[in-house]
């Protein structure tokens, strides 16, 4: 059973006043078959979270600890921890213009399952995912991302969560931007994915409201570069009765924006 | 336009409307004039022998040039070999041809030298009507290392005829030359000039075309060899409702310098140009310079006319000038428009794709093709497709990143 282990995680990045500490201190175990959703006011520092996790050459772990299943993370080149089973749902996909996502989908299944996937089981496979995503099959001809709403890139992100399988996923803010329609068919690709029991989720959101779609086991309030208070869905429901004003020190919602 | 390197420089976005504008802190240039007054000659002495600081030649290494610019004489011959179907004719002909010296007149020193000094040139006639069941090849053999060479080489497209040309240019040695296309109205012409010249070759080249009504002329310059090679590639209309396309394709290594310099004479009413010209560049000192001039003359109403130029520069220490010109003398214009932008790779790609497991020599391999791909999946002769596929592969393995 997998288990993603971040322990005492201090990050920095560069500015242009020397290196700004984002992370202080953060404290997290993700086990396959649990969803973990980390909740805060903006600017605390969870899309900072999954990208140091990720491995974003912009993001500097200063000192901690991250593991997958005992083997340390932070060694891990960006692709060698994708091959591991990490996978970070980004919150804004990058655009890649003149490779079309049927060769990016391949190139990416055949690196993390160490072998080209059969065509003829691929094309059926791929197939079936954008049936249940309701994606256009015309957008496998497409450049990555180029010219996609942002609806399409989030799907497209759940698009490849189901078809690489990895072991721990990371969404981050994947409900930003999605109508009702587009929450609806991202949320039931994420349960899809999380059907088998086998793999963990860490849902990074600022509302409430995509985790009426996806259950959370453990809601973690993150703040200050660091988790403040964990507990399980009711505290979800207490964030968003009172927004996060205890934590930021000012009035924000976690409610429906 | 211009994006000199500072090691810190992560990304440089260069878009915009500026005519001509340049940030290279070169200052030592002749203040530009019209492409309007451009002078021209066949006669090489009737040009000043070029310091280097003129406009045209300012981005040139001229030490590099084997003395082409100040009367280099001819010490050895290119050889031109023909592989054309039975439609097109192929000729080797005197200096005295009529058919020579009909779609332009020679813009600088070197392609006036060339003009004066080639001794025979190639003649090849698409007949009125015709059109060619396969590709023409030509192969350009440079004259060997040390020898100079002058050449000339005439494409006839008669009236609605339609052909395929392929300019193949290797070997070695200094080349210079100049390359007529003439399409008669309705002709239909596709022509790629492939410049892959050995390590030592010098290869200045001035193309100029002549469109007649109706008539579409696609161009592509694939330049991938070569120590200094500076294509000028013209196009003017001979009559309305014309249209050019020009496109480029180029890759520097260390050393290497590779000019292009495209020029749509908009002389004419109802013309349509497109300009699209996509490098890159890696290693120490490889520099590529990229000149658009459009002029929409004022007698070309309702042009429509766009050009764009990208670089990427895979390494340290290269250098990619690229400088848009437009003159616009007509309001009465359908559309004109340009761009260029010159980047590094960028991170954040190269990020995405790896963090879905694609390996990062992989993932920057998929980036470039990605870059080339618009152009190179345009070109219409698959041999030259998968020839220049593989050359960027190569070329990529070659980095070592």
């Amino acid at each position: 059973m997998a288990t993603l282990e971040i322990k005492d995680l201090h990050v920095s990045v560069a500015t242009e006043d020397g290196p700004k500490e984002i992370l202080k201190g953060v404290d997290l175990t993700v086990k396959a078959g649990e969803t973990h959703a980390i909740m805060g006011p903006n600017g605390s520092g969870k899309s900072t979270l999954s990208y140091a996790v990720a491995g974003h050459p912009k993001y500097e772990v200063t000192s901690g600890a991250i593991t997958l299943d005992g083997e340390d993370v932070l060694e891990m080149s960006v692709d060698e921890r994708a091959r591991a089973g990490l996978f970070l749902a980004m919150q804004y996909p990058v655009e890649v213009p003149g490779v079309s996502m049927s060769n990016f989908l391949r190139s990416a299944a055949t690196a993390v399952r160490g072998e080209a996937p059969k065509l003829r089981t691929w094309v059926k496979e791929v197939k079936q995912q954008l049936a249940e995503l309701e994606i256009d099959p015309a957008f496998a001809e497409r450049s990555v991302n180029e010219g996609f709403s942002g609806g399409e890139k989030k799907r497209h992100e759940i698009l490849q969560l189901a078809l690489l399988q990895p072991k721990i996923a990371i969404l981050d803010e994947t409900d930003s931007g999605l109508d009702v329609d587009a929450l609806r068919v991202v949320s039931e690709g994420v349960n899809r994915y999380k059907a088998s029991g086998e793999t963990g989720v860490l849902l990074i959101t600022h509302y409430t409201r995509i985790l009426r779609h996806i259950k959370p086991d453990f809601v973690h309030v993150f703040a200050g570069g660091r988790v403040v208070e964990s507990g399980g869905p009711e505290l979800a429901d207490q964030l968003e009765a009172e927004g996060y004003v205890k934590y930021a020190g000012k009035q924000e919602a976690a409610g429906i924006a | 336009m211009s994006t000199a390197l500072p090691a810190a420089l992560a990304n440089t976005e260069n878009k915009g409307h500026s005519h001509g504008g340049s940030s290279d802190g070169r200052k030592t240039t002749v203040p530009e004039a019209s492409r309007a007054e451009w002078f021209t000659s066949y006669d090489v002495d009737a040009f000043e022998v070029p310091t280097g600081r003129e406009e045209m030649w300012r981005f040139t290494p001229m030490k590099r040039l084997a003395n082409l610019h100040t009367g280099a004489t001819s010490t050895g011959a290119a050889t031109v070999s023909a592989d054309a179907p039975a439609e097109v004719a192929v000729e080797t002909v005197g200096r005295d041809d009529e058919r020579l010296g009909k779609a332009g007149v020679p813009a600088d020193r070197i392609a006036a030298q060339a003009y004066s000094s080639f001794a025979e040139a190639t003649v090849v006639t698409v007949a009125k009507e015709a059109r060619a069941s396969a590709p023409v090849t030509l192969t350009v053999e440079g004259p060997g290392a040390g020898k100079v060479a002058y050449g000339h080489l005439a494409v006839r497209a008669e009236q609605f005829a339609e052909a395929t040309v392929v300019i193949d240019h290797r070997g070695s040695g200094t080349y210079a030359d100049n390359v007529e296309f003439t399409l008669a109205d309705g002709a239909k012409l596709t022509v790629v000039s492939i410049h892959d010249w050995a390590d030592d070759a010098v290869h200045v080249s001035s193309h100029h075309a002549s469109i007649g009504r109706d008539a579409v002329l696609k161009h592509t310059t694939v330049t991938l060899g070569g120590d200094l090679v500076r294509v000028s590639p013209t196009a003017r209309f001979a009559d309305k409702g014309a249209e050019v396309d020009m496109s480029g394709v180029y890759f520097a290594d260390a050393g290497q310098h590779f000019e292009l310099r495209t020029f749509v004479d908009h002389n004419q009413a109802n013309c349509t140009s497109n300009v699209v010209y996509k490098g890159a560049l890696q290693g120490e000192g490889a520099h590529t310079v990229w000149i658009g001039d459009v002029l929409i003359r004022a007698a070309a109403e309702g042009t429509q006319t766009y050009e764009l130029n990208r670089n990427l520069l895979l390494t340290d220490g290269c250098r990619a000038d690229s400088v848009p010109n437009l003159e616009i003398e007509t309001g009465e214009i359908v559309s004109a428009g340009h761009a260029s932008a010159t980047g590094r790779f960028d991170d954040e790609q190269l990020f995405y794709l790896q963090a879905r497991g694609i390996p990062e020599d992989q993932a920057r391999r998929l980036v470039v093709r990605g870059f080339f791909h618009e152009l190179i999946h345009k070109i219409a002769v698959p041999e030259v497709r998968e020839r220049l596929e593989a050359a960027i592969e190569a070329e990529l393995e070659a980095v070592g990143t």
